[in-house]
Parts: structure tokens; sequence; C-alpha cells
């Protein structure tokens, strides 16, 4: 789960990292209350959105007084940048900043451990930092079962190539960065730009971090961090039910088992669509190992209420799920459904209880339902009722 | 021979007594796997008794995993823990000096992978999962979730991110067999790679031909291809999942997720084909590819 600005800010903040007073507002009139409560001075509008790029789109302004910052916000609230509507802004305190810095740590997939980023050069887009000048960006490995103790924070600074009158300071906030990471199961931590101010503070002055949701069960406040406004109706549907869904825009609704499988299934059934005019599916929908009855039934439930939805492939691999419960839930759900389901179905099982399964979808022989014994020959199915 | 896993390989689970734990076993005893104890430190001294197809099989539970593996000689962990406890449960295999460990739990926090992985590997104890089906080598040994009776014996190794794809592989090429499939696992950190599959196939003279499976998120593809290129001399064909996967989404598994242009599908299947591995557009196009290099 990636954080807002603000919500960064405020863990930052919680984990000693030095930040600037910042207040986060959602209408105008809030915006202009927040820089009057922040000394009615110069402060920094900002857009709160989950992409790079805002500060050239116009959703960052600098104002000079609490009228301007109503003024500000009004122009940036609903603005749109880069397909992320902005619903919310941070009204920050301005800094006098001398330079900037840039500082990051992260999960390192590959190597499977953490990797801190650190340059002198911050306030540009590291990626092409990255690219164009990699001899400007210090790159340290840090070995998970030890983390950035004060040695590993000064080796940062050092490979960076700090001056020696920043290299204590610049180690410290860095320290405290890794204990946002480590403290809150943190997969990201980057702060781009690390300034230093006129007044010669060390700050962050922008922040960006990601959680592992897996580490959800040892931080009850995570919850409350996610963007709520931000999920489509049908995915904060499906989520309310426990299923692992995800929205897209094709016409194909998919219902399978196994991450794997069912990512599968969506270029499969893209693949046999090419010949059907480019149909696409209209989700992932993982019910997961296991599945019962029921869990196949709310899985229908959500993807028969997609009105982009034109056809149905329901595909099992039965392993731990039993393709009974599968035949089950899919019989259950249009009998609850009745006349409301209209969209036909087609439906590809194997694996455990196979024969049983598809005895019992046969028996109940619904005018709606397909069964096709091959992947490939069900996608093709399901992408020709589509095209319907 | 077969990677990893023989019919000669001793089996404790770790969470045995626990309704995840005592489904399981009954199936890895059903399917013939040498299992020889459970850990409950609070039903230590006690045993699990279960019906395999009408014939009673009790199995010992021991306090600790070096209380079992002194008593039982066992040699491979399977661990079906919840999550808030993997950690410690890996921690514990590791410093019985447990060769082999694979965990099927979901869920794991990364950090507490990165960490007990680290630990792992500075003691020498080989990791599968986490979240992962686990492995087998079919009419020998099951250690895991993989239903046994989908597949048979044969010449094909089989490394997968994706517990459902590997059941689907396992199936389409049943009339083939596997000496070994390992279901490495969808985590952003696993314990085993593509890449040690890869080597133990190469090396493993029940292997003939290799059957790789990837998806979206992280490099393990890219990485894997240029390992072939340069130490595989057995045919691979590969198939990768999540083309159709939008940016910035995670696909169920927690490791599968595109972040901006990196982790694609198409880049991983570029890679590959880069390495002289034939992708197949579907899982059943893939099986025919592996069936046509055996023949050819």
């Amino acid at each position: 789960m990636d954080l807002f600005e603000y919500q960064a800010r405020d863990m930052f903040e919680k984990h000693g990292v030095p930040v600037l007073p910042g207040i986060v507002a959602s209408t105008p009139a809030q915006a202009k209350a927040a820089a009057e409560s922040l000394g009615g001075g110069t402060v920094v509008v900002k857009a709160q959105v989950k992409t790079g790029g805002r500060g050239k789109a116009g959703g960052v302004k600098v104002v000079h007084n609490p009228a301007d910052a109503e003024a500000a916000a009004a122009q940036i609230l609903g603005m749109d940048i880069k397909g992320h509507t902005v619903h919310k802004v941070m009204i920050a305190a301005g800094a006098k900043i001398a330079q900037e810095f840039y500082f990051s740590v992260l999960l390192d997939r590959s190597e499977r451990q953490y990797l801190a980023m650190c340059s002198v050069e911050g306030g540009v887009e590291i990626e092409v930092l990255a690219v164009e000048r990699p001899e400007a960006l210090a790159k340290v490995a840090i070995d998970p079962l030890v983390g950035v103790d004060a040695a590993k924070a000064a080796e940062i600074v050092a490979t960076a190539g700090f001056p020696a009158d920043l290299a204590g300071p610049v180690a410290d906030v860095i320290e405290k960065l890794w204990t946002v990471y480590r403290d809150e199961d943190a997969t990201l931590v980057e702060v781009n730009p690390l300034v230093l101010t006129d007044s010669g503070e060390i700050i962050a002055l922008d922040g960006k971090v990601t959680l592992d949701e897996n580490a959800g069960f040892r931080h009850d406040d995570h919850e409350a961090l996610e963007d709520k406004d931000a999920a489509d109706p049908l995915e904060a549907k499906a989520k309310a039910l426990g299923l692992n869904y995800v929205k897209l825009d094709g016409a194909v609704g998919i219902i399978g088992n196994g991450a794997g499988l069912v990512m599968s299934t969506l270029d499969v059934v893209a693949y046999a669509g090419e010949s059907f005019g480019g149909v696409k599916p209209a989700n992932f929908l993982d019910i997961g190992g296991g599945a019962s009855a029921e869990v196949m039934a709310n899985g229908l439930d959500v993807i028969l209420n997609d009105s982009q939805v034109r056809s149905v492939f329901v595909n099992v691999f039965g392993g731990i799920t039993s393709c009974i419960e599968v035949a089950n839930g899919i019989v259950g759900a249009l009998e609850t459904l009745g006349a409301a389901a209209t969209k036909p179905l087609v439906v590809r099982l194997d694996g455990n209880s196979v024969e049983e399964g598809r005895a019992i979808l046969a028996a109940a022989n619904h005018p709606l339902v397909t069964i096709v014994e091959t992947m490939d020959g069900a996608a093709a199915k399901a992408a020709e009722l589509a095209a319907a | 021979m077969a990677i990893f896993l023989t019919a000669q390989s001793k089996v404790i689970v770790q969470g045995m007594t626990g309704s995840e734990g005592m489904k399981h076993t009954a199936r890895m005893l059903a399917s013939g796997t040498q299992i020889v104890g459970g850990v409950n430190p609070r039903k230590a001294g006690t045993s699990v008794d279960f019906d395999i197809d009408g014939q009673a099989r009790s199995i010992p539970v021991f306090g600790t995993v070096a209380e079992a593996m002194s008593a039982t000689g066992a040699d491979v962990s399977v661990l079906f823990v919840p999550p808030p406890f993997t950690k410690s449960a890996v921690m514990e295999a590791v410093d019985a000096g447990m060769p082999l460990a694979v965990i099927i739990t979901e869920g794991v926090p990364v950090k507490d992978t990165a960490e007990f992985f680290t630990y792992a590997r500075s003691k020498g104890t080989r990791l599968i999962g986490p979240n992962c089906p686990g492995l087998i080598t079919p009419g020998q040994s099951n250690v895991g979730i993989t239903p046994a009776t989908i597949t048979g014996p044969g010449k094909i190794g089989l490394v997968s991110k994706s517990g459902t794809l590997t059941y689907q592989m396992l199936f389409e090429l049943r009339d083939v067999g596997f000496s070994t499939a390992v279901g490495i696992g969808g985590d952003p950190v696993v314990g085993t790679t593509h890449i040690d599959c890869l080597e133990a196939f190469q090396n493993d003279p029940d292997t003939a031909g290799i059957v790789m499976i990837g998806e979206i998120g992280g490099d393990a593809e890219e990485r894997a291809a240029a390992y072939i290129a340069s130490h595989v001399t057995k045919p691979v064909v590969g198939y990768v999942a999540g083309f159709e996967a939008p940016e910035g989404k995670t696909m169920g598994h927690a490791g599968a997720i595109v972040s901006g242009s990196a982790g694609t599908a198409q880049a991983k299947k570029e890679a590959l084909e880069a390495a002289g591995v034939k992708v197949g557009k579907t899982p059943s196009e893939t099986a025919q590819l592996m069936r046509d290099v055996l023949r050819s």
C-alpha cells in the first residue's frame, strides 16, 4: 500500500524524522484555515496524489497568505494528474532551501535484502539520475539481520560523498528513516528531496512510503491509511466479501482459483479475443484455494454486477478446491439471482472431483451455462459470447 | 534421482496439529510421503492418528524440530504455520540444522522472509517458499499441497511461481510425467529461485527437459534467462502469466505487480526468447512445445 505524502510526513514525525509542519485539507476553506494556523505567512499548497510529476502538472503552488492558499487549493483540488484526481492538498510550512539531496531504502527483490540509495544531487527524478549519472547515486546493500546502524549510516553518507560538516547530521536522519522502514514494515521509504535549509537543518521535505500489507496483522493503525475514496465500487464490494478482485476494462468476467491461473486466464482470454474484434477480460478474481460454494457465489455476484461484463468465464483447476463446491456455487448463485441472471457462463473444470462437478452442472442444465473441457477452448467460447 | 526430494526423504510437519496441517498431512501420507513426525511444544509426546485409505497411521508429535530430527532422522520440514509465527518456526528449523524447509504459508511479512532467508543461507538450510504449494517428485514423495494424483513420474522438471499453474502443467503433461515439480512461491522474496531449480535440473540425470513458469513482478525470469543462456544445455520451454495485468496493481500474489515499466510479462517473455527458450501463449501450447522438443 502506497501512502500519500501527508501520511508519510505524519509517520516520519512519529519516528523523529525532522519534517516541516503540514496540515491536510479537503476543501479550500480548510486550506485557508490551515495556512492561518501555520502563522499566516508563506506556505506551499501540495496536491496529494500517489504519482510523480505533480509539480510539472501545476499541483504544487507557493503562496504568501491564507487567501492565496485558499485560491490555490480551489485550483488544485479536483485537478487530474496522470489519471489521479486530487481529493486532498497538504498545506506545508515554507522553508528556505540551501541544498537538495536524495535518500531511499527499499526491498531489493533480486538480492533478497535491502538497498539504500543516496545522492547529494536531490530534487531531480531519481530514475533519470540513475540512468544519466549513475556515479552520482550511491547504492549500499543492507543486511536484513543488521539493518542501518550508525556504522551503516556513516557508510551511506560517505559513499554518497557528503561533505564532512553534513555527514553527521544526514547520517542521523538516515538512521531515523531506517526506523520508519523497519518498525512500520515498509518496503519503500523515499525522501526526495531531503534538504539542507538556510538555517542549517536537515529536513525531509517530501516522503514516499510503501507498506507491506502482509504485515497488517501487527500494525492495527495501518488499515486507517487505506485510500477508500479511490477504490472502484466493485473492488470495494469484493474486498468487503474477502475476495481478491481487480477491475479491468474488458467484457469477459473472469473467476478462477490461484493467482497464477487467473492471471493466465486473463491472457488466454485476450489471446482468444483477438479473433473476436479484440475482446478483453473484465476483471481479475481469484477465489483462492479450498474455495466453498459460498465464495464462488459471492464472486459471481460481484462479476454479474459489472455492467461491462457480457459473458463470464469460470476457470478452476481443483487442487484443494473441489469442483463439487465450485459447481454447487454456480448453481446456487444462479438460483438466487433467478431472472436477474442474464449473462452467459462458460465453465471449465479440472482436477479435484472434476467428474462430480461437471455432473452437478449437467444435471442443473441451466440455459446460461456452457461446459467446455479445455481452458483454451473455454476462453474462445467466452470471447465469442462477449462479442455476440 | 529427482531434485531436492526423493522417496528416501524423511519429512516432519511444523504445524501438523492445526486444521490445515492435519488436512494436508493426511493428503501427503496418502501420496506416499514418508511423514515421520509433527512439531508442537504443547503436544509433545502425543501422537496424531490418520486414516489413510482405511489404514491407520499414527504420527508422533515432538516438542521441537531438534528433538524430531534426532528421534527420526528427518531431513525435510514442511511448515503450515500462521504468518505471525512463521519466522520463529523457520528460525527453529534452521537452528536445528534442517537441510530443507518448505514454507507453504501465505501472507508472511516480507521483512520476516528477508530475515529468515538471510539467516537460513548463512547456516546452509535450503528454503522453498513462502506462499508456495511445495514440491513433488511424483511416485516418490510429495511435500506441500499439490494434488498428487493429477500426474505421474517422468522426465520433465518443472519450476513455477504459481501453485495452480503448477497443477495445470502437471495435468497437461501427465502423458510424459515429471522428475520433480517445484512451486517456488509468489512472494517478492522466496528461498529457492528459478535459477536454483534450473541448476539442479541441469545436474539431474533423470530430467530431460525443463518447463519454467513465471509471472509479472521482479526480475527473476530475466535473471533465469541469462542463466539458461550460459549454463543450461537441456531444452527449456517457458510460460509467463500476466500480460493483461495493469500497472501498479497486485494480482493476487504479493510479488505479482508491474511497477512502472519494470516486471512486465512482455519483458520476461522477450528475455527468455532471447536466451533461446520457446515461450507458449497458453499453458496448453507450452505443454505442446515441451512435447515437441522432447520428441525432436
